[in-house]
């Protein structure tokens, strides 16, 4: 298992890994949204939240067609469906190792994105510790996507009209923190929701989509 | 531990292709399955490597004695050919990818990037990956395409040595392995007939 | 032998279908036009809303069966997965378009209905909201059927999509309720002390809502049928290639 992890960082870091193109997404979308609603700095301070968690959204939507679509093209999958390792696992390190080369990188930049985006000051808090809790959410889910689309030969398209509208919670609740947190109001229950639903995800979604691997596999 | 199938019947896509395959395999023996193109070669290996499900037909033997190999190697471009071995050895939980190596005559290419092998080097490789499973029953899809004259010979001694050590091979193909030592079982008979309209509880479909 | 389960043979499904379904499609219209005409032409105009309100006959009734139908694709789906019965795999992919159009007419309507209203055609409502979602719920469904050519790898991935989308599309409901507290007023039809609407209403809404579940209930037995003949379709054309 922890050598599967290994292996699936490599290959991120790696030269056509894709490591570093999910970040870059997200800083020109922090430069766009300014030039496009105006310099206006009491304006971007209102968007500011919303356009973090749905830049971080989209970043992490981009790298999701590699989790499985590499492996089932060059045969790796149907190995790894046939090793002594539990399909459950394989998805839950694959997802995990999708959180660390794209999640994790979004919450370290996403600072300096509000500098930018003139976060107000007591949102960074919020900021920070909300995308730590909600892109694993949106790495397993975005795994179970994957997971669903892997047989597909254009499956990107469909991948992200699949996963979108599950990211609606997740998203709901993360923005709900910053934008509560930028005005200093109370944000333990967006909070606690936002840990919920990552929590729920985390623990059941990978027997959906070890299920569904199984099937295309077939 | 012997590889015993029973009546096995499968299907691709919804088609039934195979029925009423039986053969066992003690160990040290090889079998080579045989067949024209889209007989079911490739959908009865899977089937027994367990990718899918048989649609009637009775396995006997412990699903984990079974290393499977399939048409695609399972390589990492990216990745050296000693670290596509260790990361397939770490997860057979097995030690010591030296001998695969040698006996696959990869080890110049050692620290080579996948990505830069011939095809019948990278062919090599994924026979060398069925080496460091450790597992006793190695169950084999077209394993002997684009390796040259020299490589076949190779494939053929590490496969003898295999049942030498007391493992089983399985194995398809349509051209000669050198393994004149092989039973062999022509899947040509066993072409499933489609079952009659009027039976069976979903007959309005088949 | 007179278990439920027996209409999840095709054959026995076709059969029964073949004189059920003209039943229902003539009940589907007779109902929902007598409920339109009654609710349109024969009742009284609200003191308050005028006769903007009567589009409550075609709002809730779609309101209603678009949630009714993916509760419906829920439990085929369910069935699917547990007892892999063929028809309900081809009815759940029969109501998703039914339930996406009825879906998109609740939304319309409700648009018509909230400019004079709220004075404005949308407003980003946690109702509203959740509509929008629930329809691109089913967009989502109806992709992914229409992604894959295997039928029975097609039946089993839209299956558990249909079951992960149902927690996602209800934890979307609350998450939008906690969004924002909106403007749509409470549940029409509340049986809860001091009614807010008079008989001279409900009858004629409940006759509508009877109406729309009819043609629910025809537009998806007419689908699935359909779905049964193609499949069987494809089948023959793979005997004879076999052959």
């Amino acid at each position: 298992m922890i050598a599967l992890l290994i292996r699936d960082m490599r290959l991120a870091f790696r030269a056509g890994g894709g490591f570093g193109l999910g970040l870059a997404f997200f800083l020109i979308l922090a430069v766009l949204v300014p030039l496009g609603v105006g310099p206006e700095r009491g304006t971007l301070a209102l968007i500011a939240p919303g356009i973090l968690w749905v830049g971080a959204l989209l970043a992490c939507l981009l790298s999701l067609d590699r989790i499985f679509a590499l492996d089932y093209e060059d045969g790796s999958l149907d190995l790894l469906a046939t090793a002594p390792v539990p399909l459950e696992g394989v998805v839950s390190i694959k997802a995990l190792a999708h959180w660390l080369t794209t999640g994790v990188p979004l919450v370290l930049v996403s600072p300096v994105l509000g500098l930018l985006l003139n976060l107000p000051v007591p949102a960074y808090g919020w900021l920070l510790l909300s995308l730590t809790l909600g892109t694993p959410a949106l790495s397993v889910i975005g795994t179970f996507g994957a997971a669903l689309t892997v047989g597909l030969k254009r499956g990107g398209l469909l991948l992200s009209l699949l996963v979108l509208p599950l990211y609606i919670p997740t998203l709901v609740f993360g923005a709900e923190v910053v934008s509560r947190g930028a005005q200093g109001l109370a944000v333990g229950t967006p909070l606690a929701l936002l840990a919920g639903i990552t929590a729920g995800a985390v623990a059941l979604l990978p027997f959906a989509s070890a299920h569904v691997i199984r099937i295309n596999l077939r | 531990m012997s590889l015993k199938v029973t009546d096995l019947a499968c299907a691709r896509g919804g088609l039934p292709l195979l029925e009423g395959v039986s053969f066992v395999l003690e160990p040290g023996q090889a079998l080579v399955l045989r067949g024209p193109n889209g007989c079911g070669k490739t959908t009865a290996l899977r089937t027994i490597a367990g990718l899918q499900p048989a649609t009637a037909g009775t396995f006997d033997f412990l699903p984990d004695s079974i290393a499977y190999a399939g048409h695609a190697d399972g390589l990492k471009a990216t990745l050296s050919v000693t670290e596509n071995l260790t990361f397939w050895a770490a997860i057979y939980g097995t030690s010591g990818i030296d001998h695969a190596l040698d006996r696959m005559n990869l080890r110049q290419l050692a620290d080579r990037a996948a990505q830069n092998l011939s095809a019948g080097q990278k062919r090599r490789l994924g026979l060398a990956r069925l080496m460091v499973t450790g597992r006793p029953a190695w169950v084999l899809d077209e394993p002997t395409v684009s390796l040259d004259a020299a490589s076949v010979a190779l494939f053929a001694e590490v496969v003898r040595a295999h049942l030498a050590a007391g493992g089983m091979a399985l194995m398809a193909t349509h051209i000669d392995l050198g393994l004149p030592e092989a039973r062999v079982l022509d899947l040509g008979p066993y072409k499933a007939r489609m079952p009659e309209p009027s039976s069976g509880f979903d007959e309005a479909f088949l | 032998m007179s278990s439920l389960w027996e209409y999840a043979n095709p054959l026995k499904f076709m059969r029964t279908t073949d004189w059920l379904l003209p039943i229902v499609a003539v009940a589907a219209v007779v109902v929902t036009t007598t409920g339109l005409i009654w609710g349109f032409f024969f009742t009284p105009d609200d003191f308050r809303q005028g006769s903007t309100v009567k589009i409550v006959f075609l709002h809730v009734p779609a309101a209603l069966m678009a949630i009714n139908a993916w509760l419906m694709m829920l439990v085929a789906s369910l069935v699917w997965l547990i007892r892999r019965h063929h028809v309900s795999a081809l009815a759940a992919r029969a109501a998703a378009p039914v339930g996406a159009v009825m879906t998109v007419i609740g939304l319309i309507t409700g648009a018509v209905w909230g400019q004079p209203m709220w004075g404005t055609w949308w407003a980003w409502d946690p109702r509203l909201t959740s509509f929008l979602i629930l329809f691109l719920f089913y967009l989502g469904y109806i992709a992914m059927w229409s992604a894959i050519d295997d039928p029975d790898t097609g039946a089993d991935l839209t299956a558990v999509l249909c079951l992960v989308g149902s927690v996602f599309a209800v934890l979307s409901r609350y998450a939008a309720n906690f969004w924002n507290q909106g403007l749509h007023q409470g549940a029409s039809l509340s049986v809860a002390p001091g009614t807010r609407m008079d008989w001279a209403y409900k009858a004629p809404l409940y006759t509508c809502m009877v109406g729309f579940g009819l043609i629910f209930l025809a537009l998806v037995l007419t689908g699935t049928r359909t779905e049964i003949r193609a499949r069987r379709m494809k089948a023959l054309a793979a005997r004879e290639r076999m052959a």
